[in-house]
């Protein structure tokens, strides 16, 4: 293999191309991505970038130097086009064909928008510094979407000194994701820092004045932060033959056709860990899977199975909330140490028989090791958790 | 080699130390801890692996 060709300069991206070197790959490796910038990370956007704590060089992933290190073609801010899997190229929007032996798909995911003119989204580097020059004491911004990116954000903006609105059409938020309980928790800390939670209601539009809800009723606003969601970036894949329904899909290798590897936040493959077909858009998993294809790519024959523990963490005021594992779909929570009311805790979640999740806010790192392992391990649950009364 | 960790950009998530247990630990907020910060070659698999993984990009291994 002489010619490897990555797509998407973030995460998942750089730590394919760091991983084909360190790996002992010499031949040519093309890191192409649609932004200007160098690879830089996406969670400080909205934390630390927003809340203008970090200067914009940053989050930069790599110094020029490391990047230089790794011998790359360095093909920014221009965007793949299409896939010939026929003919081994990528087509790239300044017209280009970039021929490829082994290709690794990082192209990541976009915001999804809501109809009318306006309002920010928090994706990129841009994004950030955009809606933070609009931040100031007294300004009105509205969230729409409570998940976790739209809840850092109020946060922040409430420290900031904003009028907080945060608008979500669950009755509770992330409730689907972690349970009512631990949604309940997060509620009452926004509620706490004066933030304006509106659940139960839909956003229709996006307006000159703010937003529009579902029954008509506006909500004004400064600034309106979108915040619902993402989709992939796969639309460039149609017509390739690679098949693609809500990311690219791989095998649990994270092949998508013969080398061809997708990773991060695009990639759909199979988890053989809790056997289900997973896209997951977390900042370890980008780093970890674009590893993972990285060593699959170079090495057909000694290929291993893609099976992380995920790992995903929000910070929102005082609390770090790291969770573990998959949660979504869950049949049980347990807190299994600490109080939820004193924001100090370890909730466990069953799917089935098995430990398949653990949430923990304030807990020393070995009490949360200890749960990690239990997930990695498939351990049953009442042997983990014992007769614990389950919240919900 | 030498290992330098930026213990401020940390984000707790304990990578490090799955990674490689005897150079990193983490303190009772979950932040990183540089245990030895010229690793013996056998550990340095496992440095570049957190390198690579650590959320924060908190970590680097440079030259000496």
């Amino acid at each position: 293999m002489r010619r490897i060709v990555v797509v998407g300069a973030s995460a998942a991206g750089l730590a394919a191309a760091e991983t084909l070197r360190r790996e002992g790959y010499d031949g040519t490796l093309i890191l192409v991505g649609d932004e200007p910038h160098a690879p830089y990370d996406r969670p400080p956007l909205s934390k630390q970038v927003l809340a203008g704590e970090w200067d914009p060089e940053r989050p930069a992933l790599r110094t020029p130097d490391d990047l230089a290190g790794l011998g790359l073609v360095l093909r920014l801010g221009v965007a793949a086009t299409g896939l010939r899997l026929a003919d081994g190229t990528v087509e790239l929007a300044d017209g280009s064909l970039v021929p490829y032996d082994g290709l690794i798909l990082a192209t990541g995911v976009r915001p999804r928008r809501l109809p009318g003119q306006g309002g920010h989204v928090l994706r990129t580097l841009d994004d950030a510094l955009r809606l933070r020059d609009r931040l100031a004491p007294g300004r009105r911004l509205v969230v729409v979407g409570a998940g976790f990116l739209g809840a850092e954000a109020a946060a922040v903006a409430r420290r900031l000194g904003c009028d907080v609105t945060l608008l979500e059409p669950a009755p509770v938020p992330l409730a689907h994701a972690v349970g009512t309980e631990v949604g309940e928790m997060l509620t009452r800390a926004h509620l706490e820092r004066g933030v304006d939670l509106r659940c139960g209601v839909t956003v229709t539009e996006v307006t000159e004045s703010g937003v529009r809800l579902a029954d008509g009723e506006p909500v004004d606003a400064d600034e309106v932060l979108i915040a619902v969601g993402s989709l992939p970036n796969t639309d460039w894949l149609d017509g390739s033959g690679l098949t693609v329904a809500d990311g690219v899909v791989c095998d649990e290798y994270c092949e998508a056709a013969p080398n061809v590897y997708a990773a991060g936040d695009v990639a759909r493959w199979h988890n053989p860990l809790f056997g289900q077909s997973t896209r997951i858009e977390h900042r370890t998993n980008a780093a970890e899977q674009g590893m993972a294809a990285a060593r699959n790519l170079l090495d057909p024959d000694g290929r291993k199975p893609f099976a992380p523990v995920p790992y995903f963490w929000s910070d929102q005021y005082d609390m770090k909330i790291q969770a573990f594992g998959c949660l979504r779909g869950h049949d049980e929570v347990a807190i299994v140490h600490g109080d939820l009311t004193e924001r100090r805790f370890v909730a466990a979640y069953r799917t089935g028989d098995r430990v398949t999740g653990a949430l923990a806010v304030g807990m020393p790192p070995r009490v949360i090791r200890q749960w990690r392992q239990a997930i990695a391990a498939g351990t049953n649950w009442l042997e983990a958790v014992g007769a614990r009364e389950a919240v919900n | 080699m030498k290992v330098e960790l930026e213990a401020d950009k940390c984000v707790a998530s304990g990578q490090c130390v799955l990674a490689a247990m005897d150079v990193f630990d983490q303190d009772d907020d979950g932040i990183a801890i540089l245990l030895d910060e010229q690793p013996a070659a056998e550990h340095l698999d496992g440095v570049r692996e957190a390198v690579a993984i650590c959320p924060a990009a908190a970590i680097r291994l440079v030259d000496q």
